[in-house]
């Protein structure tokens, strides 16, 4: 397999806002990749590079070995990108917003193609409604079919179930998954760990610019294997100091991270004997989620990362 | 250069699509700049021993074509900036030539739609001569190319409409209508006549207008002179802002 992309590290800054700290990260071909951090930690900045959006301060990037600077016009004709934004040409229709992004690319006899597109992502119906007449999971199923025109090997998603309903969320997966077997390399953005825990093979974690995390998907859940134990206490308790040292709490459940089922009977006999009363108990295996919380808690905070205020999304 | 043809293509269409607005539009109002001022003007000047409203025509078919070369390319990248939709011109493998190329060549179309629109429902109040047709097309086509590339820096530079119509009401309009659409610089003041060398629209609308009666306040050779020059200069600066990445590629 060969590499689809090729991120050697790259910086960026806005002002004194170090948005990209020396990222480095080889994705190889026929991969689907998450990227994965909490808002300001430099995914889209990241992606912003790669597409040619955002010119990095130092670093290079390449598309299947295409420099996405020197040899922009290759590296763009091998990269499909679906934006985090939800935007539209309003003076367009579905089908004119195609053949038009296909222009773009070079492609002028391209309607067998946009019309197997549309039928995947169900829009075939909607095909020459005006742009501004489509619901908001329209718009984005279009953006997402706007990324395929051209037939990119390489597939960026950025956020792209952000505010769309579970239907669409659903056969939009099928669709990208089928894209993946038949050798897309995917790399995919999201705020929900369940889609990337399901969709990706490996995941990097990015914090304040920099990778915090970069593995297969199962061994980053089997380096939090063990089962996180959730408490709601009962009104006026108060868990004792030493757990409350290594618990962390989430939606009014203290979490404590087990790593046994042994350690479930002495915890709850100890809390019996402070007279810690609880209400709710729930016990779960740990989840992307919980690897997640725990490389965000436990990688450095970068005091002079940022000057600034973290970086907003999108930029 | 398929990349520059559907981008030139969806400029057109763009604007094509709201054609009663973009063409129609200019059209009506250069009508009413004609019919209020031939019908007070007309039988009491002469200009260049032509009849008032013989004259005014020219002016008003080059200042809607100036006028509205400027707002194609500079509200399309505006409105295609705040609405984000601009992500997909800067996604597809377009270089920075064949995007300055796109949307001045569109510029430059819009302009002439509205300037054959204003000719065709003027034309009919006085007679034209079209003495020299090469001098009408080149000025034409450089005085749209100026205003669409102008249009492409305004539209790149301004983050709001607001900025944007600023660029428009103060800068443009003064220059386009001050520039002799009306009057001959002869009949200024000195001082006015001096100042008004300094606008580049003056020489504009002086040359295209020569290809109507063979007369004009200066040479049409040293307005052709000025006039690309300025087609240089502006392309340079908006061609720079674009290979740069300016305001576009942050």
């Amino acid at each position: 397999m060969g590499v689809a992309v090729s991120i050697d590290r790259v910086e960026k800054r806005f002002g004194p806002l170090r948005a990209l700290d020396g990222v480095s990260l080889e994705i190889a071909e026929g991969e689907f990749f998450g990227l994965l951090g909490p808002n300001g930690a430099g995914k889209t900045t990241l992606i912003s590079c790669l597409a040619g959006l955002a010119r990095p301060d130092a670093g290079r990037l390449s598309v299947l070995g295409r420099d996405v600077v020197g040899d922009y016009r290759a590296a763009r004709r091998l990269l499909g990108v679906v934006p985090q934004e939800l935007v539209f040409d309003p003076f367009f229709s579905v089908r004119e917003t195609l053949r038009i992004q296909s222009g773009y690319f070079g492609l002028r006899h391209n309607d067998d193609w946009i019309d197997e597109i549309l039928a995947n992502l169900d829009l075939t119906a909607k095909a020459d409604a005006n742009m501004r007449r489509l619901s908001g999971g329209m718009k984005r199923r279009v953006l997402v079919a706007q990324a395929l025109v051209h037939r990119p090997p390489v597939i960026v998603l950025d956020e792209p179930t952000a505010g769309v309903d579970v239907e669409l969320r659903q056969g939009l997966w099928q669709f990208v998954q089928r894209l993946n077997r038949e050798g897309h390399t995917i790399i995919l953005t999201t705020h929900y760990l369940e889609e990337a825990e399901t969709l990706c093979g490996r995941i990097a974690m990015l914090k304040q610019g920099r990778v915090v995390a970069l593995d297969s998907t199962h061994n980053l859940l089997a380096r939090f294997s063990g089962h996180t134990l959730s408490l709601r206490l009962a009104p006026g308790a108060q868990l004792p100091a030493a757990l409350r040292a290594r618990a962390g709490e989430r939606g009014g459940f203290w979490q404590l991270r087990l790593s046994g089922l042994d350690e479930v009977e002495p915890l709850l006999a100890g809390l019996r004997a402070e007279g810690c009363a609880i209400d709710d108990l729930r016990l779960a295996q740990a989840d992307l989620e919980d690897v997640f919380l725990g490389v965000m808690q436990d990688a450095p905070e970068m005091p002079d990362a940022s000057g600034g205020p973290p970086a907003g999304r999108g930029r | 250069m398929t990349g520059f043809r559907t981008l030139l293509y969806k400029e057109v269409l763009r604007f094509w699509k709201v054609g009663f607005q973009t063409v129609g539009a200019p059209v009506l109002t250069a009508l009413l700049y004609l019919l209020i001022f031939s019908h007070v003007l007309d039988r009491h000047v002469q200009v260049h021993g032509v009849r008032y409203t013989a004259f005014l025509i020219p002016g008003l078919v080059m200042m809607s074509l100036l006028q509205n070369a400027f707002a194609n390319s500079s509200s399309s990248l505006i409105q295609s900036k705040i609405t984000g939709s601009v992500v997909f011109v800067l996604l597809p493998p377009i270089s920075y030539l064949e995007f300055f190329l796109a949307y001045v060549v569109a510029a430059v179309l819009r302009g002439l739609m509205v300037g054959v629109g204003v000719l065709l429902v003027t034309g009919w109040f006085a007679p034209l001569d079209f003495v020299a047709p090469f001098w009408i097309l080149a000025f034409a086509l450089l005085g749209g190319g100026i205003l669409g590339a102008f249009g492409v820096i305004a539209g790149i530079w301004a983050d709001k409409f607001d900025q944007l119509a600023a660029f428009q009401n103060f800068l443009i309009l003064p220059l386009t209508m001050l520039s002799g659409v009306f009057y001959s610089l002869h009949s200024l003041p000195a001082f006015w006549q001096r100042l008004s060398h300094f606008n580049p629209v003056f020489y504009m609308i002086d040359g295209f207008r020569y290809g109507f009666f063979g007369v004009s306040d200066v040479a049409p050779e040293n307005s052709l002179a000025v006039v690309a020059a300025c087609f240089l200069a502006i392309s340079a600066i908006s061609l720079a802002m674009l290979r740069s990445g300016y305001k576009l590629r942050s």
